[in-house]
């Protein structure tokens, strides 16, 4: 049975505009120890996907439809109370901004400790000593003295991996990494991403790593969804995933790679996103899709299955290569 | 990837903060260490003085109106009374308008502002207009009103300087709040699973002490000149008890004979005032980030 089972997700926001749809009926499982990548552009609901689960949305604006159940448990009817239960023990965030993440009035050992001392029901020598051990684990040099120190002397890289040890402390079952390579140097991405790798080869943790960068799904994710215009446009294990693309927007970002560049050019995806305010029942990327036909906008592509775990939402989806 | 790594920023090799480096700081500047120096002078007056000069309210009838001489080094005024006492003496009394009111003001303004601004909703708006209307009326203006109200002693300035002071407090820390709720840091609290009051008290209030201590420096020498202001008018500390504002009201009669009696104690509400002043500008320079590292 998988650890986290999302199904028919929808999360809409009031606005001044009107409803905003940010994710559109999505369904994903988790497994334990799984690292599943939700990759797509900016915008096109996959961090909204993810808060969803520990509900870390505005509670004032979100309409919130369809299940998400955690080993069996149903999240969505849980009151606040409960949640903050659930936040930071079973399922835990690491942010995108680490040096803006922590708290600048405590010392980091502190803002670990705290944790541990809210939900394990340490005490303050306990949840100290603890804290070594995970900023030793998240691989810094020296923890018993960094502990002490506040997180101004700590650099980006250090800071996000102090935020991943508090992310761990209490052993979550689902660690969501919400971009948490993008504000770093490349030299630093690689060693968190190590991290989170030799997390969940140790303690077993699964994680649902939210990102744009197709160079770090490739790295460490064992399955992605790729997500557009708030819903699901294509999901595979990730060396199916980029042997094997289906749906032409997988496709195009894979082409706006780097490395997949064309005379020094990269290829990008001509056109913009739709509006999140209006949902026709077309497929969304048609106006910016190279293999449109006329019956792309009458009707709009389910998620279908196009080879053993492999599922596209196109009518023409590229075949088997 | 096709983002540029982002540039490292200045904030990737931050100054030292803490006490210590803003003490390395604030030492190096004139102003604020002469702020400094006045402080302490008006607080070793303030405490230690009391102690170290006669009764303030000892009558000499053979001196009366005298000037400063070996027995009375700053002359006595029509009562006989010795004026260097009642100057230390009013210290005493200005220390505790000053800071009592203030800490009144902190006390109750601090967690209102900091409700108000974490939670907002209907509160928000409610507080912040009422304090929209005390503050449309002049501080000293509204401390005359509730003196006058409360009634004339050192516990009605108190009442009256902290109550007046409130609307400043709230409107400060709920300012701060309002910035502080939205930084990162709050939320990754609140993905821990920090309740509300927690996220309040360890995650808020400490990022936004600063500009409150920076407030405490500005809101004690108004306090001071309130009680100054509020005695002198008859509405603050009553005679016989030593106060500065008290020893300007009988000094205005005896101007012309005995000017010294007015130098004093307004010497010593300015002096007492530029100090705070002073400390507070070097303060503001030393703790609040906005103001440049």
């Amino acid at each position: 049975m998988s650890l986290l089972r999302i199904t028919d997700l929808t999360v809409g926001f009031d606005t001044d505009d009107g409803l905003v749809q940010a994710v559109k009926g999505i369904s994903l499982e988790l497994a334990e120890g799984e690292i599943l990548a939700l990759c797509g552009e900016s915008g096109c609901g996959k961090s909204v996907t993810a808060m969803s689960v520990p509900r870390l949305l505005p509670p004032e604006t979100t309409r919130l439809s369809g299940s998400i159940e955690l080993d069996g448990r149903e999240l969505t009817e849980l009151p606040e109370s409960q949640l903050r239960r659930i936040r930071g023990k079973d399922v835990s965030v690491v942010f995108q901004e680490p040096m803006t993440s922590l708290n600048p009035s405590f010392t980091v050992g502190y803002q670990i400790a705290e944790v541990l001392r809210r939900h394990e029901g340490l005490s303050r020598r306990a949840a100290r000593d603890r804290a070594v051990e995970l900023l030793e684990l998240v691989g810094i040099p020296l923890p018993a003295r960094r502990v002490k120190e506040y997180p101004h002397q700590l650099s980006g890289g250090m800071r996000q991996r102090v935020m991943i040890a508090i992310a761990v402390a209490c052993s979550p079952r689902v660690l969501i990494a919400d971009e948490p390579t993008t504000a770093l140097d490349v030299t630093i991405q690689a060693g968190v991403l190590d991290v989170f790798r030799d997390l969940r080869d140790r303690l077993g943790t699964a994680v649902i790593l939210i990102t744009h960068d197709l160079g770090v799904v490739a790295d460490i994710a064992d399955r992605a969804v790729v997500m557009y215009a708030g819903r699901a446009v294509e999901q595979a294990p990730v060396d199916e995933l980029f042997a094997r693309p289906r749906h032409p927007y997988t496709l195009g970002l894979m082409r706006a790679l780097p490395s997949a560049a064309v005379n020094g050019r990269l290829a990008e995806i001509p056109g913009l996103v739709p509006s999140p305010l209006s949902d026709p029942d077309e497929c969304a990327f048609h106006a910016r899709c190279p293999r449109a036909q006329a019956d792309c906008v009458l009707k709009r592509p389910e998620l279908v299955r196009q080879a053993d775990e492999h599922l596209a939402a196109c009518f023409h989806p590229g075949g088997p290569s | 990837m096709t983002e540029a790594p982002a540039p490292p920023s200045a904030a990737e090799a931050p100054p030292r903060r803490g006490a210590a480096r803003a003490w390395r700081r604030f030492r190096r500047r004139p102003m604020p260490m002469t702020g400094l120096v006045l402080v302490a002078g008006f607080l070793l007056l303030a405490i230690a003085g009391p102690l170290a000069t006669g009764d303030p309210a000892a009558q000499d009838y053979a001196a009366t109106l005298a000037p400063p001489s070996g027995a009375h080094p700053l002359g006595t005024d029509d009562l006989g009374r010795d004026a260097l006492a009642r100057v230390a003496h009013g210290a005493q009394v200005s220390l505790q308008a000053g800071v009592l009111s203030t800490l009144l003001a902190m006390a109750a303004g601090i967690p209102i502002g900091l409700v108000a601004g974490f939670y907002r909703r209907w509160l928000d708006p409610v507080v912040m207009r009422l304090v929209d209307v005390t503050l449309a009326f002049p501080f000293l203006v509204f401390a005359v009103g509730l003196a006058a109200i409360i009634g004339p002693s050192l516990k009605g300035v108190v009442l009256a300087l902290g109550f007046s002071q409130l609307p400043a407090v709230i409107r400060i820390t709920r300012g701060e709040v309002l910035s502080i709720r939205e930084m990162d840091y709050v939320s990754a609290a609140v993905a821990d699973g920090a309740s509300d009051g927690y996220i309040m008290l360890r995650y808020v209030l400490p990022n936004c002490a600063a500009p409150l201590i920076v407030q405490a420096t500005v809101a004690i020498p108004a306090a001071i000149i309130g009680e100054a202001t509020l005695s002198f008018l008859g509405l603050g500390v009553q005679p016989p008890t030593p106060s500065w504002g008290v020893m300007l009201t009988t000094a205005q009669q005896y101007l012309d004979v005995a000017p010294w009696l007015a130098i004093w104690p307004g010497l010593m509400i300015a002096l007492a005032t530029l100090g705070f002043n002073l400390l507070g500008d070097g303060l503001r320079d030393v703790l609040d980030p906005r103001s440049g590292r």
